[in-house]
């Protein structure tokens, strides 16, 4: 496993456990995957399956008990939380179950917040993060409603401006847990659709984007490249 | 009977048990701390204001010097001890009047004399020191004949030891002791010059006694209150005009009156905590229902009504806020030691401690707040509906404004009527905070909006901090103006009281009169100015100065039970100095009708009156006059009114007649004059030649002022220290109230890549424009106050000092951002998954 290897993502015998009131519990055990640049992976699991716990360590936020995790070449238990943070910063996108878009910022203020926090744009003028955030928002068909609110939005919008928020810094890796959970069925295919566009056509030259995507629902896993399948914490 | 007591005391201990549950939950901790401070500032001031009116009605009997006292500015009759002593009491005689002490060494001070007869004191004792560092002794009578007793003060001021010896008038006195305390003395916050006290025997020897001067006669008798109320009745038959007979209720009434409203004051002042605390309160109690909401929802879905579930929340509330309460009477006890010895000595002696009355009030101060600012946000969870444990997207009802606003204004109102005692001062001051609040939420308001266009320029931090402002605009409105509350109290306090004084010390010209003579008698006014122009100063010009008491109104009499206001009663009681001159007097306008003589006014008869006394008594031009001097009653039309300065320390009077009306009754002469500091030895010299001339010396009267004044003010800064904690409690609960949406938005922001300091840094923005807009409000509106009280009240220019921005702009965006940062810096520590896992 070197830095030039393919793999975006990698994982090697991580481990989960917390302190339950009837003594340690294993959450995730013996877990081991890699993921491909540009690769579409689901991870497939009923609830309490350990599948959010272990997106939420694959993408560094939080450290596993045992084994160790590599994203985007660096190996994540050697880095601090503000090293992890780092990391994320501009090459790691999320999507939500919940949108977990800021109330307080409008649909261009949501959208702006990883270009802004990306070091590599220190230098970049505002008017040129505002046309990125622009574009993106205009890829998820939302450009006429970049001055709204999150509660002035609908359910399916507000995710489409997540997903705008998402790709606007062309991450090298996007995870997405559960994200038509909250929505009905035809806003939730919709929104499947244009994930999958969006992470395959990244418009620009950069590396394509690896989508790792929680969920409970097989026929969405079925649209991905590969299914991992995970019960009790460990892979099937 | 058995059964239900066993089920109250199950309800006892559910109660407690979920007390105790609910009290790790941070908004019944917030609330308690705002109860804790309101109730601390209020009892401060109750338990220190209980003990004064103790100490006060426990030192009346003393204070007025007997069980009753007569007092005159005309020698009493000789009749009344034999008369006394008929009913079985005793008595005794005090005079007092101002005079100039010398001595040996020439140097002199202005001195309060009184002589005392030998049965003085009749109530409480005397204590004296035989010297500089002897221990102290009670006496129970006045100095021996041909001795006398010197306060502290004078001793120092005129570097005197005991067995020395002082010149009083024609006397030459032995200094006999040091006295420390004097039963009846008063308030050391009114009697300015120090105490020289004699024998009673010896004041007919001292030549000081004469017409016009200005000696105050008192009566005292004690005894048996059988005795005294037979007395009182002979005695008030017998009372002559411009007699007064003091009961225990008018024993010091300056002092009891100059107490009562620096009690209000402070009550009043400590009321803000209490305001402050109630928006806390607020706040946290809306945000206690929130989080209520599911364990509610649960109780109504299991089967408990409305009712229940209200009452088991409103149970611990109250419960809680009794706790608090008791603490902060705890703090309050301790805290009101502070303001005993910032304002202790407003009355003579020790205090004593105070009573259960601040108790009880303290307790009803706890409850009124807590119910008045809580109740409307704890009557949702009772509201809540038990279908929210299906659809958690079925909030609480939103409080009613109505219903809050009603309950905070009538549990204010109630306190602030309980406080100020009069309905009147309760209601302006009610309406006054209410303006003063809507105002300020809408200037608060309007800022906010203000800061909008901001978010376009800077980074995210900054567009980050601002946004969480104007989003939580209602919130961010609250707690604006509870810091601009704050810190317009310390402005006002710290800099514009400082800036007040300074420029009034500006407004007084260099060569003001910085010295009163009085007392000048009849045919020595050549030699006095004479010796004055001889001793190098300008020659002075001399006012007359007539006593005249004022009998009739337009030929109806004048009684001072016709007035209301204690001030018009004393100045009907007493006499009038009265003046007559050929021209008006320089710095005094004519802005009504005309002097004497001109436009065909009489040149030897009418009155030129003061504006202000012409609005007291409501008099109009062409009113009569009638004024008692000596034996004859004067009578005359008011022909001018006059405006007159009185911070000029220039000689004014009242009334003003023509000198062909007065100048044929008895009378002294006035005059007042600037004399450097490097000749008041001199002046000490020359005004041994007018033994009966008194000088006041009037810079000590405004150290005197400034000092009163100082102690005064911080006083009152050290209540409005609450006032800016309650304040802080206002931050805590909002940081309080908006925990959980911060967590969840800096997990998110964590998640997304951004560093520990980009998330601080729009902390810091969001609380630093805060307290920057706070700071702003606060240092305009302390300006403005400022202005206003320098125009309407002390009439002179004030200008604006840019420190008051500075400080207020400075200290609230600097404070502000520090107190919100220390309050929020625990949300980093989360680690970013619980954003993935945890409810929306």
């Amino acid at each position: 496993m070197d830095a030039s290897s393919s793999f975006v993502l990698e994982a090697r015998d991580l481990e989960q456990r917390i302190n339950g009131p009837s003594g340690p519990l294993d959450i995730l055990r013996g877990i081991s995957l890699a993921v491909q640049a540009g690769e579409t992976v689901a991870i497939l699991g009923a609830s309490g399956s350990g599948k959010s716990t272990l997106l939420g360590l694959l993408a560094g936020l939080d450290a596993p008990s045992a084994g160790e995790v590599r994203l985007l070449g660096q190996t994540i238990s050697e880095l601090d939380e503000d090293g992890r943070a780092a990391l994320r910063a501009g090459r790691v996108g999320f999507v939500f179950q919940s949108f977990q878009l800021l109330p307080a910022l409008t649909a261009m203020e949501n959208t702006l917040l990883p270009l802004e926090l990306n070091p590599a744009h220190a230098k970049e003028s505002q008017e040129t993060l505002n046309n990125w955030a622009s574009q993106a928002l205009e890829r998820v068909g939302l450009d006429e409603r970049s001055a709204h609110y999150p509660h002035q939005l609908s359910g399916g919008e507000q995710q489409r401006v997540a997903i705008a928020r998402a790709i606007v810094d062309h991450p090298a890796v996007l995870f997405a847990d559960e994200p038509t959970g909250n929505l009905d069925g035809r806003t939730g295919h919709r929104i499947i659709e244009l994930l999958f566009s969006l992470a395959r056509d990244p418009d620009s030259d950069g590396p394509a984007t690896a989508l790792v995507l929680v969920t409970h629902d097989p026929e969405l896993a079925g649209q991905c490249d590969r299914i991992i399948s995970i019960q009790d914490g460990v892979l099937e | 009977m058995i059964a239900a007591r066993g089920t109250n005391r199950s309800h006892l201990r559910a109660l407690l048990r979920g007390t105790w549950r609910e009290w790790r939950s941070a908004e019944l901790r917030v609330l308690a701390a705002a109860l804790v401070v309101a109730v601390a500032a209020v009892a401060a001031v109750g338990f220190f204001t209980d003990r004064v009116d103790r100490g006060m009605a426990q030192q009346a009997t003393a204070l007025l010097g007997g069980d009753l006292a007569v007092v005159s500015d005309n020698p009493l009759p000789e009749g009344w001890p034999a008369e006394a002593a008929s009913y079985g009491l005793e008595t005794a005689r005090t005079a007092s009047l101002p005079s100039v002490v010398f001595t040996a060494d020439d140097e002199s001070r202005l001195a309060a004399l009184r002589a005392v007869e030998a049965g003085w004191p009749l109530k409480g004792a005397a204590r004296i020191r035989p010297g500089r560092e002897g221990e102290e002794q009670v006496r129970d009578r006045g100095p021996e004949p041909g001795t006398a007793w010197l306060e502290p003060a004078l001793i120092e001021a005129l570097r005197l030891e005991v067995g020395d010896r002082v010149e009083v008038g024609d006397l030459d006195l032995e200094v006999g002791a040091i006295i420390t305390h004097e039963p009846d003395r008063g308030s050391n916050l009114l009697d300015i010059a120090p105490r020289l006290m004699l024998s009673f025997e010896d004041l007919d020897a001292s030549g000081l006694i004469g017409p016009g001067s200005r000696v105050r006669h008192e009566f005292f008798a004690a005894g048996p209150s059988a005795g005294v109320a037979e007395f009182r009745d002979w005695l008030e038959d017998d009372l002559e005009s411009g007699q007064r007979l003091l009961g225990l209720e008018d024993a010091n009434p300056e002092l009891r009156t100059a107490i009562e409203r620096a009690e209000r004051f402070l009550g009043l002042a400590s009321l803000m905590a209490v305001l402050l605390a109630g928006a806390a309160i607020a706040v946290a109690a809306h945000h206690f229902a929130q989080r209520r909401a599911d364990p509610a929802a649960v109780m109504r879905a299991l089967g408990a009504s409305g009712r229940q579930v209200l009452l088991t929340y409103f149970g611990r509330v109250v419960l809680v806020a009794v706790l608090a309460s008791g603490v902060g009477l705890a703090i309050g006890f301790a805290a009101q030691f502070v303001l005993a010895a910032l304002l202790g000595d407003w009355l003579a002696g020790d205090l004593p401690p105070p009573g259960s009355r601040p108790v009880i009030a303290g307790l009803g101060v706890g409850l009124i707040t807590a119910v008045g600012f809580a109740l409307p946000a704890l009557l949702r969870i009772g509201q809540v509906s038990p279908l929210r444990v299906l659809r958690r997207d079925l909030g609480l009802p939103p409080t009613s404004v109505w219903l809050s606003g009603a309950l905070a204004l009538l549990a204010f109102g109630g306190l602030l009527y309980w406080q100020a005692a009069d309905p009147q001062l309760a209601a302006w001051v009610l309406v006054g905070t209410a303006v003063a609040i809507a105002l300020l939420a809408v200037f608060g308001m309007a800022l906010v909006l203000a800061l909008r266009p901001l978010r376009n320029r800077g980074g995210m931090a900054l567009r980050f901090g601002l946004a969480n402002l104007s989003r939580r605009g209602g919130l961010s409105a609250v707690q604006l103006v509870a810091f601009s509350v704050g810190i317009l109290a310390l402005l006002l306090l710290a800099i514009v009281r400082v800036d007040l004084l300074e420029a009034w010390d500006a407004s007084i010209p260099e060569d003001a009169p910085n010295q009163f003579f009085i007392n000048i008698q009849p045919g020595q006014e050549q030699a006095f100015a004479d010796r004055v122009e001889a001793a190098g100063l300008e020659r002075p010009q001399l006012d007359p100065m007539i006593r005249g008491r004022l009998i009739e109104i337009n030929d109806e009499r004048v009684s001072p039970d016709d007035f209301d206001d204690d001030r018009d009663r004393r100045l009907v009681d007493r006499e009038f100095n009265l003046s007559y001159a050929e021209t008006p007097p320089e710095h005094n306008p004519i802005v009504a009708g005309y002097w004497f003589g001109e436009e065909g006014q009489d040149p030897d008869a009418g009155w030129s009156v003061e504006a202000g006394l012409m609005e007291r008594f409501d008099l109009a031009l062409g009113d009569h006059l009638t004024f008692r001097v000596g034996g004859q009653a004067i009578r005359s039309p008011i022909t001018s009114v006059r405006e007159v300065n009185w911070d000029s320390f220039q000689v004014n009077f009242f009334v003003i007649g023509p000198p062909g009306l007065l100048d044929e009754q008895p009378r002294t002469f006035i005059t007042a004059m600037h004399v450097p500091e490097e000749q008041r030895s001199a002046q000490n010299q020359w005004l041994r030649e007018f033994p009966a001339v008194s000088a006041i010396d009037v810079s000590a009267i405004l150290a005197q002022v400034r000092d009163v004044m100082d102690q005064a003010t911080r006083a009152v800064e050290y209540v409005f220290l609450f006032t800016l904690i309650a304040g802080l409690t206002v931050l805590y609960a909002a940081v309080q109230a908006t925990r959980d949406v911060r967590r969840r938005e800096t997990a998110l922001l964590r998640t997304l890549g951004a560093r520990r300091d980009q998330i601080r840094n729009g902390l810091l923005a969001e609380f630093g424009a805060l307290g920057l807009l706070a700071g702003l409000l606060a240092s305009v509106i302390a300006t403005a106050v400022g202005a206003l009280l320098a125009w309407q009240v002390f009439e002179f220019d004030y200008s604006v000092n840019p420190l008051t921005f500075v400080y207020g702009i400075g200290g609230g965006t600097l404070g502000i951002a520090l107190a919100g940062w220390l309050g929020t810096r625990r949300v980093l520590d989360q680690a970013p998954l619980a954003v993935l896992r945890g409810p929306e």
